[in-house]
């Protein structure tokens, strides 16, 4: 430190004439500082490892999908089944990010400072999930837009080529919001049980692995309509399922092994329930954080 | 204008649990000392000026503005300091007063400007970017004061602002919050169930007891010219007490300070000689007002 050169004047407190922004704009700050917190950003360079190492393998996937597609010609994955592929590592993501946007305020003690101010109780949770899905989503999308984008060069019918590897794109894109949407607000709602970190990550982990036994059950039943609507059972399937419905053969390329889900006709069923969970997740959340707020 | 107005003001828990039972008062804008015994009702009463509570009866009103209905445009002009720990301990006490700052709606710049300007006002200066978790108990209470100083308010509410602290601590701290009500032109409601600490730094004192009011009055009012002095010793408070009463003080205990009448200069001689011959540990040994402890001793021992 240098030595202090001149005097230094007390100024004394200064009142605040300008601005206050409104509601759009502190959901806006609350909001980005979710999403930056979700990948450890201005947090400790402990709290970044984990964030970052799902975003590496991520991307280091769909380079070699690129790179085997550029190389051979051959379509080793569709994006949309990018995003299938890629669940298991989502969920534990969601299961590292979620505690850390919620489950950190409630152990600490901060949520009276952030209901002491003019921001609605509402908008801090919805501002949580927003960041949330928006981190998914990105952690889905950004990979996909590589693959695009390696797939855009390497193309060999020109604009045209581009134009119908965008087309594949977007729904690609689509779905993986409909996973960001369905896995933020489930493991948003968990997390938001509890101010432990560790309890919050397991009971995410939890929901998600615990119900897939379920659905391997009830496919095996002798039912058909049984079978068909055992995807309804985790959280996972159900999503796959609405994507089998809805993508086609966008999602499983015809003649590829396995196929796309045997859902039967109940695709619209499965869009429903979907809507529903996030729905009903979302009011849980809101009921929740209604009750924090009166501590 | 009047600064907090309530009116026949009840809060019942579940229809059970009465919190606050027909409260009426009103006062003006200073430095309020709301003063209580455990469960007094002062924490409901906090939430209820913030509109995070609604009563189950009566008005209420905050610089002009029912929380019942516009909560937000309360909040936005009050700040709130929490009795209980309410940091994230990984966070430097620049960031996340400026993201409190933001979320009380100051643009980006300048809720960085006011957050290290309010640390500066409470004392902290190269320390605020050291995580909060490495703070002493004093300098989170001080980072708590300045969050709910960030986005300069008109009121702040202060509850049990100095828990924990040390005497030397509990004494900065209250010169702090007299600072703020004098010289920042903010209104303060200090909460505590110390009387002595805040009836030194107080204009107008509240007392409730059972969620009821037991008095509200300018502090002018109630104080006379008797004051006294409290000693405070770290070890052999009765030793002190015995060598005082053998010299004709008449000394009073209250926890573990004692309370001597101010007769005249030479008290203080007679103290710190008393103290000087035993070789014992001075704390503290400053002047207090001594008949606002007296009005509300008949209602508080039973809550001691």
């Amino acid at each position: 430190m240098s030595e202090p050169t001149g005097v230094i004047h007390d100024i004394g407190y200064q009142r605040y004439t300008g601005p206050r922004l409104g509601r759009g704009h502190v959901f806006g700050a609350l909001y980005l500082h979710g999403v930056r917190t979700a990948f450890g950003l201005g947090r400790s360079a402990k709290a970044k490892i984990f964030p970052w190492l799902v975003v590496g393998v991520l991307t280091v996937v769909a380079a070699g999908a690129t790179a085997v597609r550029a190389q051979f010609g051959q379509v080793v994955m569709t994006y949309a089944q990018f995003a299938d592929a890629m669940a298991w590592l989502v969920i534990f993501f969601v299961a590292v990010a979620a505690p850390e946007l919620v489950s950190r305020d409630l152990r600490s003690g901060v949520l009276p400072l952030y209901f002491s101010r003019p921001l609605p109780r509402g908008d801090y949770a919805l501002a949580k999930l927003a960041a949330l899905v928006t981190a998914l989503w990105l952690l889905l999308g950004g990979p996909q837009l590589l693959m695009f984008l390696g797939a855009a060069f390497s193309t060999g019918d020109g604009m045209r080529g581009v134009w119908n590897e965008l087309l594949d794109l977007l729904p690609g894109l689509l779905y993986a919001g409909l996973w960001a949407v369905v896995f933020a607000s489930i493991g948003l709602l968990v997390a938001s049980l509890t101010g432990k970190r560790a309890f919050a990550a397991g009971g995410i982990v939890a929901v998600f692995l615990m119900t897939t036994p379920i659905v391997g059950t009830l496919s095996i039943m002798p039912s058909a309509t049984v079978n068909q609507l055992a995807f309804l059972a985790s959280p996972s399937t159900l999503v796959g399922a609405v994507g089998s419905w809805a993508l086609g053969d966008l999602l499983v390329p015809e003649g590829q092994r396995g196929g796309t889900m045997p859902i039967g006709g109940f695709g619209p069923l499965y869009a429903v329930a979907a809507a529903v969970l996030v729905a009903g997740c979302v009011t849980l959340l809101l009921l929740r954080y209604r009750k924090v707020a009166a501590r | 204008m009047t600064l907090i107005a309530t009116e026949s003001l009840t809060k019942t828990y579940a229809g059970r649990v009465t919190a606050l039972n027909d409260l009426t008062v009103a006062v003006e804008p200073g430095i309020v000392g709301l003063v209580g015994a455990n469960g007094a009702g002062k924490s409901t009463l906090i939430k209820i000026l913030l509109g995070l509570l609604a009563p189950t009866g009566g008005r209420v009103s905050v610089l002009g503005l029912d929380p019942t209905t516009d909560p937000a445009a309360v909040r936005a002009r009050v700040g709130y300091m929490p009795e209980h720990d309410a940091l994230p301990p990984d966070l430097s006490a620049a960031e996340l007063v400026t993201h409190l700052g933001r979320i009380s709606g100051l643009p980006r710049t300048v809720a960085r400007e006011r957050a290290s300007e309010a640390l500066r006002h409470v004392g902290l200066h190269e320390e605020r970017h050291r995580a909060v978790g490495g703070y002493s108990t004093g300098m989170k209470q001080r980072v708590k004061l300045a969050q709910a100083l960030v986005h300069d308010p008109d009121l702040l509410l202060l509850d049990e602002p100095t828990n924990g602290l040390d005497p030397a601590g509990r004494d900065a701290m209250l010169a702090l919050i007299h600072r703020i009500g004098t010289e920042f032109g903010i209104s303060v409601v200090v909460c505590s169930h110390l009387l002595g600490e805040v009836e030194r730094i107080c204009d107008t004192l509240v007392a409730i007891d059972g969620g009821r009011l037991l008095r509200a009055d300018r502090i002018s009012a109630m104080t006379t010219t008797t004051d006294v002095l409290a000693v405070e010793v770290s070890e052999g408070t009765d030793e002190l007490a015995g060598r005082l009463a053998a010299l004709d003080l008449p000394v009073t205990r209250d926890g573990r300070t004692l309370l001597v009448p101010l007769a005249d200069e030479g008290t203080y001689d007679l103290i710190l000689g008393a103290v000087a011959e035993l070789d014992l540990p001075l704390h503290r040994l400053d002047q207090r007002r001594h008949r606002v402890a007296e009005l509300f001793a008949a209602r508080e021992p039973s809550h001691v």
